[in-house]
């Protein structure tokens, strides 16, 4: 293949004219808020996921006290040196209403849609990473990165419609590839040679999408929404295409990771904690490097198989074989796999908190959004289901705090969320879940 | 036993039992008192994903395994779907983070295609000069792989606009291969290539009815048969209208049947009935069983494939006996797991007689993936045999269970008696019932597959039950397997679900699912033969309209008439 120089792109570009070099002034780099980097370019808003499985044993998770200064209970004791940063949320219910309680599946889902399934494969509406994605998303390479540390491509509480999951980067290697292989434009790199295929490319996608609505005619309802969303897609390719072609913002917290190795398959907690902070390493530069600004970390599954070396009972079959210790107010094996979870959430905490950026962290400007699948897997209750966030969303939420929600809908968080995001929504949540209504005590 | 062509059309229609009769007999109406399939019988119009490996396979075909090789299928995760994730093709949507993988591997793709080491054998023709566009031979290319790629010939239209695409990215880059692979990468992330999308027109045999487009029909036989697109030889079949006669269809699969990617087809379709997508993922405890690596698993999963692929097409044997049989093939992982001592490689390898070894069921495949991590599950192996062999659904345990009489259970030493707490519980017993039995018959082998002849030191009682026949051993499970009316009948209905791309419909194909069970027991349960009479079936290649409420008690009503 010929080597590409500015010269022969300017030739080519002047010759074809097929398409016109207008380097996009996108609407959402007007979204985009908070502090300025060393380069005067602004920070821009972020918004993450994170989820672990089989909630809390209440009794030793819930801090007794609220607002400001809480107590860490020990199933949370490891939260300690993150919890400046982060602000737990208890007693808040979601609602199934005339919905069945589908285990270890309704109350995810609500969380993350706002709607309660109706059977286990049912998954309504769009997750709340899609729809923020769909708003502070389109100015980076990715929408938006998922990634699980559980090794499996299933695990995803991510997805645009019923049948339309975010399938996870499930291999550190392939994650890596993905993200700094040869499409890898570094910010910082002195020279920028936009690549003039990319605008032939950009033009073969008008027959793409012609053919695509072409086929769109002969079909049923279903298969028409399927290639919709198809043509959807491509038009949303065309747009990574334009961002291509023009120079990104020098991004002084990116710097290229050393290319990992794969860990072994398994759900062996501590490979499964290897494998988490590995995919949170990689996500975390994904960040600072401007590829995403949406972004899921899963921990592990609703139906957690994580498994405690040499106990014979993996996680979810514990929730329910194992009984309650009335001394230590838990199923101890059980809630050995929780706090193993909580280690997590403090290392990924802690990891955004000490990723230096301009004079601030990575996670000045984000905001964190971490869910479960029950309150007491035992039981299958989702009756108080517990829920965090990290982050001060540039300075917009206070953190620090235990929100005790008094039995109000559990969606007003990712409503907040959604607004914080700068969505204009007037309502989030379907039947009981719906709510207008945000969680005022931890809005500056 | 091969049947010249009017004998097999009879035999269709009669019993082996009667075979010496129609023998004796064609001409005189004998082979009439047969099967017959149903007059109405038709499949619906669908638009399938292609699979993962549906994508590796076509970049493998149509340029090369080392393309291939190269590239990860762009392609989303599949749900299960009545047991089949090819059946979850026919429901996936793809998002846009996944077109934009999509577009990743086309680019990578089309790279190698044009690259100095390919052009020679996957470009049909020389440009005029390596720096500049050669319209013609742009076209060219775009032609015949385009056919390939799209599986029907592609309209000169769109020939016409990629050449441009390919002139002008010649133009820009100055090199005239780069420009044809933008062209070409444009063609791999079409939807007419991602997606197979039936197309169907006028019956000109019944005027009222449509039947799928002779291309359909192509890929409808090419990805059930090979899981892969068809070849020049198949598209040139529908092109010509051959495959719309009787002889020129029975003339293509017996050809496809004939073909070494049957093999390739067949391993694609029991990997997915098996579930051994679990494999993907799945690991053993090492601190329990510290001889399970990942190599083990994967050879796990490739020993019941060789055994079902030797069983059925190379010997051609009956499906059932898959259940009983002591043939397999073993590797020098697997020796450590099955305490037999073995070569390098893989070697055939029979159990003893009094072997408890028998059958898929014993194979380490079935017994390790049906388990936890840490201890074998009878529950979860007794669900697995009726979801994946039986066809038959086990349902989920109630959300508000109270499991306080399992803790209360205290250390006992088998399952059998941990799991004797969900009989006695009237709430648990239900569901248990169905799946337990038969698990419990299992328990001499642990959660990684290995014989043991005690648990915890206590004797382990395997007698059990099978849908009222009963039984004191594994071998007797197995034998109960192997009669069980519902093992032909669940094969039938996932290979005409995974062949007509979509899961069946219990409304609409109960006839030609009973008519199919009937022909797979003429043809003493023999896998081709069943294969070929899927695809030379009615149902195969006519439509179905989408709402034919009406069209279902038609179609009872002439069956019953016919008969």
């Amino acid at each position: 293949m010929g080597k590409l120089n500015r010269r022969r792109f300017l030739k080519g570009t002047l010759n074809g004219g097929v398409v016109t070099v207008a380097l996009p002034f996108l609407d959402c780099f007007l979204d985009d808020g908070g502090t300025a980097l060393a380069s005067g370019a602004p920070i821009p808003m972020r918004f993450g996921t994170w989820s672990w499985g089989l909630g809390m044993s209440e009794a030793i998770f819930v801090p007794k006290k609220t607002g400001a200064g809480f107590d860490l209970p020990t199933e949370i004791e490891s939260l300690a040196p993150v919890q400046q940063h982060i602000n737990l949320y208890t007693n808040f219910h979601v609602f199934k209403d005339a919905a069945p309680n589908l285990c270890h599946h309704s109350g995810w889902v609500l969380l993350r849609s706002g709607i309660a399934p109706m059977t286990p494969e049912n998954r309504p509406g769009e997750t709340i990473d899609v729809t923020v994605a769909r708003k502070i998303g389109n100015a980076t390479r990715f929408r938006s990165l998922s990634a699980t540390a559980t090794g499996d491509v299933r695990d995803s509480f991510s997805y645009e419609n019923g049948n339309s999951v975010n399938a996870p980067e499930w291999s550190p290697l392939r994650f890596y590839q993905r993200l700094f292989g040869p499409d890898f434009q570094d910010p910082n790199a002195d020279e920028f040679t936009p690549d003039p295929r990319v605008l032939v490319r950009k033009s073969s996608l008008s027959v793409v999408k012609d053919e695509a609505k072409a086929l769109d005619k002969e079909l049923g309802v279903e298969d028409r929404q399927r290639l919709d969303q198809y043509f959807t897609g491509l038009r949303d390719l065309e747009r990574r295409f334009d961002l291509q072609l023009t120079k990104p913002e020098p991004r002084e917290a990116c710097a290229m990771p050393l290319k990992p190795d794969d860990p072994p398959a398994g759900l062996d907690a501590d490979l499964v904690a290897v494998r988490h902070r590995m995919m949170t390493d990689l996500m975390l530069m994904a960040i600072a490097c401007d590829q995403t600004r949406v972004f899921n970390i899963f921990y592990a599954s609703a139906f957690s198989a994580t498994i405690k070396p040499g106990y014979d009972k993996p996680h979810h079959t514990a929730t329910h074989e194992e009984a309650v210790d009335e001394e230590l107010h838990c199923q101890p094996n059980v809630s050995w796999f929780t706090r193993r979870a909580m280690e997590e959430w403090a290392y990924y905490v802690a990891a955004l908190a000490n990723f230096r950026e301009g004079d601030g962290t990575l996670l000045d400007n984000s905001l964190i959004y971490a869910t479960t699948d029950q309150s007491f897997a035992k039981l299958h209750s989702i009756e108080g289901i517990p829920m965090f966030t990290a982050g001060t969303a540039g300075g917009q939420v206070k953190t620090g705090l235990h929100i005790d929600g008094a039995g109000s809908p559990g969606t007003r968080l990712g409503y907040t969320a959604m607004k914080l995001m700068g969505l204009d929504i007037p309502q989030w949540g379907d039947k009981s879940n719906t709510t207008a209504e945000e969680i005022g005590e931890i809005l500056v | 036993m091969e049947f010249p062509l009017l004998i097999r059309r009879c035999l269709r229609h009669g019993t082996n039992r009667w075979l010496p009769v129609v023998l004796l007999s064609i001409g005189l109406g004998a082979c009439e008192q047969g099967p017959v399939e149903p007059a109405d019988s038709a499949s619906p119009l669908r638009v399938r994903l292609m699979t993962g490996q549906q994508y590796a396979n076509a970049i493998s075909e149509i340029f090369g395994a080392d393309i291939s090789d190269s590239v990860l299928p762009p392609l989303p995760p599949l749900a299960r779907t009545d047991g089949l994730l090819a059946s979850g093709a026919t429901f996936v949507g793809v998002t846009s983070d996944q077109i934009q993988q999509i577009q990743q591997a086309a680019a990578s793709i089309a790279a190698k295609v044009v690259d100095e080491r390919h052009r020679d054998y996957l470009i049909p023709c020389t440009p005029i000069t390596e720096d500049e566009p050669d319209a013609a031979c742009a076209a060219r290319f775009l032609r015949e792989t385009g056919r390939l790629l799209y599986r029907r010939p592609v309209d000169e239209t769109t020939i016409a606009r990629l050449t441009t695409i390919a002139d002008e990215a010649a133009e820009q880059t100055g090199d005239f291969h780069a420009g044809l692979a933008i062209a070409l990468e444009a063609m791999l992330i079409s939807p007419e290539f991602v997606f197979i999308v039936d197309a169907s027109e006028p019956d000109p045999a019944a005027p009222d009815k449509e039947r799928l487009d002779a291309y359909s029909l192509a890929s409808r036989l090419s990805f059930f048969l090979w899981n892969s697109p068809p070849d020049d030889a198949l598209l040139s079949a529908a092109e010509s209208g051959e495959l719309h006669t009787e002889e020129g269809l029975a003339r293509a699969v017996d050809r496809l049947l004939a073909s070494s990617r049957l093999e390739q087809g067949m391993r694609a379709f029991f990997d997915d009935m098996m579930a051994f997508d679990e494999f993907d993922s799945l690991a053993k405890d090492p601190m329990v069983y510290p001889m399970v690596t990942g190599a083990t698993l994967a050879d796990a999963r490739e020993q019941t494939l060789l055994t079902v692929i030797d069983h059925l097409l190379t010997r051609r044997e009956d499906y059932r006996d898959l259940f009983v049989t002591r043939d397999t093939f073993m590797s020098m992982s697997l020796g450590a797991v099955y305490g037999v001592p073995t070569e390098h490689g893989w070697v055939a390898y029979e159990f003893p007689e009094d072997s408890p070894r028998r059958g898929l069921l014993t194979q380490m495949s079935f017994l390790a993936a049906h388990s936890h991590a840490v201890r074998s599950s009878p529950t979860l192996r007794g669900k697995a045999l009726r979801e994946l062999f039986l066809c038959q659904k086990v349902p989920p345990p109630p959300p508000n269970v109270d499991f306080s009489a399992l803790e209360d259970a205290g250390d006992v030493p088998t399952a059998r008696e941990r799991l004797d707490v969900h009989n006695t519980n009237p709430a648990c017993a239900g569901c248990h019932l169905i799946t337990d039995p038969m698990g419990l018959s299992l328990e001499n082998f642990d959660g990684a597959g290995r014989y043991r002849a005690t648990e915890n030191g206590a004797a382990l009682d395997i007698t059990g039950e099978l849908d009222g026949m009963f039984y004191d051993d594994v071998a007797g499970l197995t034998a109960a397997m192997r009669e069980h009316p519902k093992l032909p009948y669940c094969l039938v209905n996932r290979l005409y679900a995974y062949g007509t791309g979509g899961p069946v419909s219990l409304r609409y194909d109960r006839d030609i699912l009973d008519y199919l069970v009937d022909v797979f027991g003429v043809h003493e349960y023999r896998l081709p033969e069943l294969l070929r009479e899927i695809a030379t079936s009615q149902a195969f290649v006519s439509v179905r309209p989408a709402e034919a409420t009406s069209m279902v008690n038609a179609s009872a009503a002439a069956a019953a008439s016919t008969e």
